[in-house]
């Protein structure tokens, strides 16, 4: 009997076995999908029916609704006042303005120190430290990150306005002066495009050694000889890297890019906790996420108008989830296909 | 000949001095990098040491002597209760995290040890909802739990842990790799009940993959802002992240120094642990990746 054959008597065996069992796989899977439907599903499922309804409570705590208004809530969404940006645009364009800012240097910095890492020519010592280090501001908490940077760039007197006194930036003589630090120094939190900076830097900074480590695994997953090969055949290590490294990272890359746009897209913590109270800086730094919740917190309690922005995020997510389903079940349809070739090669033999 | 050993040496002199240049420059950028990494935590906690008129006045690396100070302000603020915010993360994340990794392992265990009819269907389901993030549905979630009477309670933060796509995933994946069927044949054979088998024989077999699951699902509910935010009203409830949010009253307008100690108090657990395992979570992240 070859050994192909003993596979299958194997596997006909176990499924057999497998089948008589085949209610308890019923079981084992329950709890996931009863949690899944009561906790997720619904609350999903609730949302979309929540966004076609007029129902809000009033300051006064009155309840109206839900009463169906079709396509309302997006229409009184998308109503500009007076040509301005609707603020459901705005909050998605800020949004996406602090994940790119975040996204391209992470990426840069995350394949560069990749690059060096696992370069052939020559070993980077204490890379182990190197990288409990730079990952390490991705496992605190990022609320407490943002009230750190939100301290650190304080108005009037705060560490950033003290290195740049002392750097000369600011009037030294003057921000010492207690009494009138207030007329030089800087007004980081005010100042929309600051917050996006500060915002978009902490993610790149939370971020960059996670996609580092991730992307060098990649890397060390290739096979060896791929690189030995070009080595003899006489590339360059920019060559290598370009050529080689480059295209076999693509599902990585891509996987990397897409579940981080997911979670940008979901941008919270870091933004909320960086308002300061009446601040103009808010129309510019506000996220998609926060909007949802101001919507539900503050003033008229509107949920429905809450519930049509969260379905408008639901949307935008799914089209990046179906990009990255597909980018996945190619992937596994392939190494399929390699299993299929490679047991029909010993069928043959 | 003698003229040809002159150019290779000199060619493999360049190339040598062409490397170290290389790596002297990647470990000033790396240095750099570890600094950056290090230096705002560092002015934290420097900075819970020293009194708040000096920290308004300059930027210092040297420690102070006010730690008493700051913490007496600390204790005389009435609503920034560090211990209770502490249970309650302590006790929302490790109910979250046991939930998950139970339900999760006897998901993939039935996705993988059992050949059913909705099988594949089962699965297909898990990665088309993986990437949905709960954040979308948060309103219809918040006007359920309203509904169900959980608002102001820990139900909403732990119960949900019990669905988590990404887990199963994961897990399913580990296990194709790593419990060999004929074992779970084996122990049916030996009268074994099924659930006896997947406690006793599947779950240890797993302990790589729980053990640092664990501390992702751990510390991604422990940092979680968003949903107690939402179903958490009452400050006695409020979890660490929650409490975070406290400093920026206006009761702490100019007490720099604690601040910046309550800040320490938040993240100093999370570097114990994180230092103590740390080799542990960055071979986990790393395995994440390449599995994914």
């Amino acid at each position: 009997m070859s050994q192909a054959t003993q596979v299958t008597a194997r596997r006909s065996r176990l499924s057999r076995s497998r089948l008589e069992k085949t209610y308890w796989g019923y079981l084992f899977i329950a709890p996931f999908f009863l949690v899944y439907a009561i906790f997720q599903l619904y609350p999903l499922g609730n949302t979309f029916y929540l966004a076609f309804q007029k129902y809000m409570i009033t300051g006064t705590n009155k309840v109206i609704g839900p009463n169906p208004v079709g396509f309302n809530n997006f229409a009184a969404l998308f109503k500009a006042s007076s040509g301005a940006t609707p603020k459901v645009v705005q909050v998605f364009i800020n949004t996406g303005i602090m994940w790119i800012i975040n996204f391209i240097p992470q990426m840069l910095i995350a394949l560069l120190l990749a690059k060096w890492f696992t370069d052939t020519r020559f070993t980077i010592r204490g890379q182990g430290a190197i990288k409990v280090m730079v990952y390490m501001p991705n496992i605190i908490t990022a609320a407490s990150i943002s009230m750190l940077f939100y301290a650190l760039f304080a108005f009037p007197q705060g560490p950033a306005n003290s290195i740049l006194a002392s750097l000369g930036v600011i009037d030294k003589e003057i921000y010492l002066n207690s009494g009138i630090a207030a007329t030089v120094a800087f007004r980081f939190l005010e100042d929309g495009w600051a917050v996006r900076l500060i915002v978009a830097f902490i993610n790149f900074w939370m971020w960059y050694g996670n996609t580092m480590i991730v992307l060098v695994a990649g890397i060390l997953g290739v096979n060896p000889s791929l690189f030995e090969a070009a080595q003899v055949d006489g590339a360059s290590s920019n060559q290598i890297f370009h050529r080689i490294t480059i295209p076999l990272l693509r599902p990585i890359l891509l996987y990397t890019l897409v579940t981080s746009l997911i979670g940008g897209m979901q941008m919270y913590d870091i933004p909320a906790m960086m308002q300061q109270q009446g601040s103009k800086a808010k129309d510019m730094t506000q996220t998609v996420t926060m909007y949802i919740q101001e919507l539900v917190f503050e003033g008229t309690k509107d949920y429905g108008r809450s519930a049509a922005v969260s379905v408008l995020l639901f949307l935008v997510t799914a089209v990046f989830s179906v990009i990255l389903f597909y980018i996945m079940r190619d992937k596994e349809a392939s190494r399929q296909r390699k299993m299929m070739r490679a047991a029909r090669k010993e069928a043959k033999l | 000949m003698s003229n040809l050993t002159d150019t290779a040496g000199r060619v493999s002199g360049s190339y040598r001095a062409r490397i170290i240049g290389k790596k002297t420059l990647i470990y000033i950028v790396c240095i750099f990098l570890c600094a950056l990494s290090l230096f705002p935590f560092l002015v934290m906690f420097v900075n819970a040491t020293r009194p708040s008129a000096d920290i308004a006045q300059r930027l210092s690396l040297v420690p102070g002597n006010m730690l008493a100070t700051n913490w007496q302000t600390l204790e005389e603020r009435q609503n920034f209760d560090f211990v209770r915010g502490m249970l309650n993360s302590l006790l929302v994340s490790s109910s979250a995290t046991f939930l998950c990794l139970y339900v999760s392992l006897m998901t993939s265990y039935g996705l993988v040890v059992y050949r059913f009819k909705l099988r594949q269907a089962a699965f297909t389901f898990i990665m088309v909802v993986l990437m949905i993030p709960s954040q979308v549905s948060i309103i219809g979630f918040f006007n359920e739990m309203y509904k169900m009477g959980l608002i102001n309670t820990f139900w909403p933060l732990i119960l949900p842990a019990a669905a988590s796509p990404s887990v199963v995933f994961f897990m399913r994946q580990f296990m194709l790799g790593s419990l060999p069927l004929e074992i779970v044949e084996a122990a049916r054979i030996d009268g074994s009940g099924e659930f006896r088998t997947f406690n006793r024989i599947a779950i240890p077999m797993m302990a790589p993959a729980i053990a640092t699951q664990a501390i992702f699902i751990f510390v991604g509910s422990w940092n979680n802002l968003f949903t107690p935010t939402m179903v958490i009203n009452s400050q006695a409830k409020f979890t660490m992240p929650m409490l975070v949010s406290l400093l920026k009253s206006d009761r702490f307008r100019t007490d720099f120094g604690t601040v910046y100690l309550a800040l320490s108090l938040t993240v100093l657990p999370l570097f114990i642990v994180y230092f103590m395992l740390s080799k542990f979570i960055i071979s986990g992240v790393a395995l994440g990746g390449v599995k994914e």
